[in-house]
């Protein structure tokens, strides 16, 4: 109960430092953007190129987002040592790694619906069809990408070089999840769509063992 | 200060050493702080004060040895007994989040530690440290003064047993060090264990009713008399 509670509460320090200062959204909205708009006018693919690439370059886009956002996730709890007032007050860190990975996820997830009407348009793909498959695919990879990276970030803040270790640590462990995303959505964006569940499965089953592993290890990657 | 009696909680430090790679931060330190004692830790600049105040807040694990909390009741589900095993830390750093208020992040740091009304906790310790005024205003805000009396108020939160402070005059005014001082003296009166680094003597140090010295991370002196307490302080032998 304590660790639901102080999730919770957590979770609404997360979303208010966000909503007040809007740095992560903001810099990662207009940096996805950039993307998706750079590579439309590059290669200005037909609309069989978009249903074949889109998946992939969507997630290619979404890691770079994700990247950018991750990174001061346990960095700006460095500032004024605020990781160590959180540890002196609550009994499960987990709490607190629960509350950022939820955070991430959401924002994330926010990005994305944001640049998925944007990426129809300039790429002339249909998303309605299939819309809420895709929204089970974005939340299940956004899901990964997010418990991944926030315990990746846990470690880099410790580190010296800091900015470059999160993304060196993050890239190889996010590519199976990176895969089996696109070839989801590719399937989705079909002129006759298909739903892979085996990738869905494949995602569930990698969101669930990082979590777990989190679950478990997450107090030593907190320890000074 | 509002603080009302707590649970007689004392500190106890077995053998505690800390090692980082090569470097030992603390050697083999054994000794037992009373419920209710005042302990000066003095000593020069990187003999292990800062280590050992953050062993005792269980933010850093010691390579060998055991603290514990005699009075503590271990295992217990009630939320008072878990909160007076959690001493109040004052550190460097103000430990809260800038971009919140100083009454938001009293709130946050209440609601996470199961204090009952966190609202009306966080606003009797914001008038007690005196910014109840600036309750609203961001901690960016704040003066370096301020940004350590809404520190102490963090430490205070859950009324803890065992308050564990960090050179707590850093950045205070001398009007700052006068209510810092009355402060302790009161909590420590409300049955308060306090442990603090200090350099040199003030205000504050005379609450001490013990003074421990460490030099290169082992304990080289421990006294409770008056004079020799005095000597620690300033000369640092007893």
């Amino acid at each position: 109960m304590s660790l639901l509670s102080n999730t919770s509460v957590l979770l609404g320090k997360e979303l208010r430092t966000e909503f007040r200062s809007r740095e992560l959204l903001t810099t990662t909205i207009v940096f996805i953007l950039m993307v998706v708009v750079l590579f439309s006018f590059t290669f200005d693919p037909t609309t069989a190129e978009s249903r074949r690439f889109g998946g992939g370059l969507l997630w290619l886009a979404f890691l770079f987002a994700a990247s950018l956002m991750l990174q001061p996730c346990f960095l700006r709890e460095q500032n004024n040592d605020t990781l160590s007032s959180l540890r002196l007050a609550i009994s499960d860190p987990f709490a607190i790694f629960l509350a950022k990975l939820v955070a991430n996820t959401l924002f994330l997830m926010l990005t994305e619906l944001l640049m998925l009407p944007v990426f129809a348009v300039l790429y002339n793909v249909p998303i309605l069809p299939t819309f809420h498959w895709l929204l089970l695919v974005l939340f299940l990879g956004s899901l990964g990408i997010s418990v991944a990276g926030t315990a990746l970030s846990a470690i880099s803040a410790q580190a010296r070089m800091r900015e470059l270790l999160l993304p060196l640590l993050l890239l190889p462990i996010l590519t199976p999840v990176l895969v089996a995303s696109a070839e989801v959505t590719v399937g989705l964006l079909d002129r006759d769509p298909v739903m892979q569940w085996k990738g869905i499965g494949f995602l569930a089953v990698f969101d669930l063992v990082f979590l777990t592993a989190l679950w478990m290890f997450g107090e030593y990657l907190l320890e000074e | 200060m509002t603080s009302l009696k707590v649970p007689p909680t004392g500190l106890r430090f077995e053998n505690i050493d800390k090692r980082y790679g090569g470097l030992y931060a603390l050697r083999r330190v054994s000794f037992e702080i009373a419920p209710s004692e005042c302990v000066v830790l003095a000593g020069r600049n990187g003999s292990g004060k800062t280590t050992l105040l953050r062993i005792a807040a269980q933010i850093v694990r010691p390579t060998a040895g055991k603290l514990s909390f005699p009075g503590v009741k271990t295992n217990s589900a009630n939320h008072d007994d878990a909160r007076q095993g959690r001493p109040g830390y004052v550190a460097h750093t103000t430990m809260v989040y800038d971009e919140l208020t100083a009454e938001e992040n009293l709130i946050l740091f209440a609601k996470l530690q199961n204090v009952e009304q966190p609202e009306a906790r966080a606003q009797d310790l914001l008038r007690d440290v005196g910014l109840y005024a600036r309750r609203d205003s961001p901690v960016r805000t704040f003066s370096r003064g301020m940004r350590q009396r809404i520190a102490i108020a963090r430490a205070l939160i859950h009324k803890p047993s065992v308050l564990l402070l960090d050179e707590p005059a850093t950045g205070l005014d001398p009007i700052g060090i006068t209510w810092l001082a009355s402060s302790l003296q009161q909590l420590n009166q409300a049955g308060c264990t306090v442990v603090m680094s200090l350099h040199g003597e003030s205000e504050i140090s005379a609450l001490a009713t013990r003074a421990v010295r460490l030099d290169a991370g082992a304990v080289i002196a421990d006294t409770q008399s008056g004079a020799s307490l005095h000597s620690i302080l300033i000369f640092g032998n007893a």
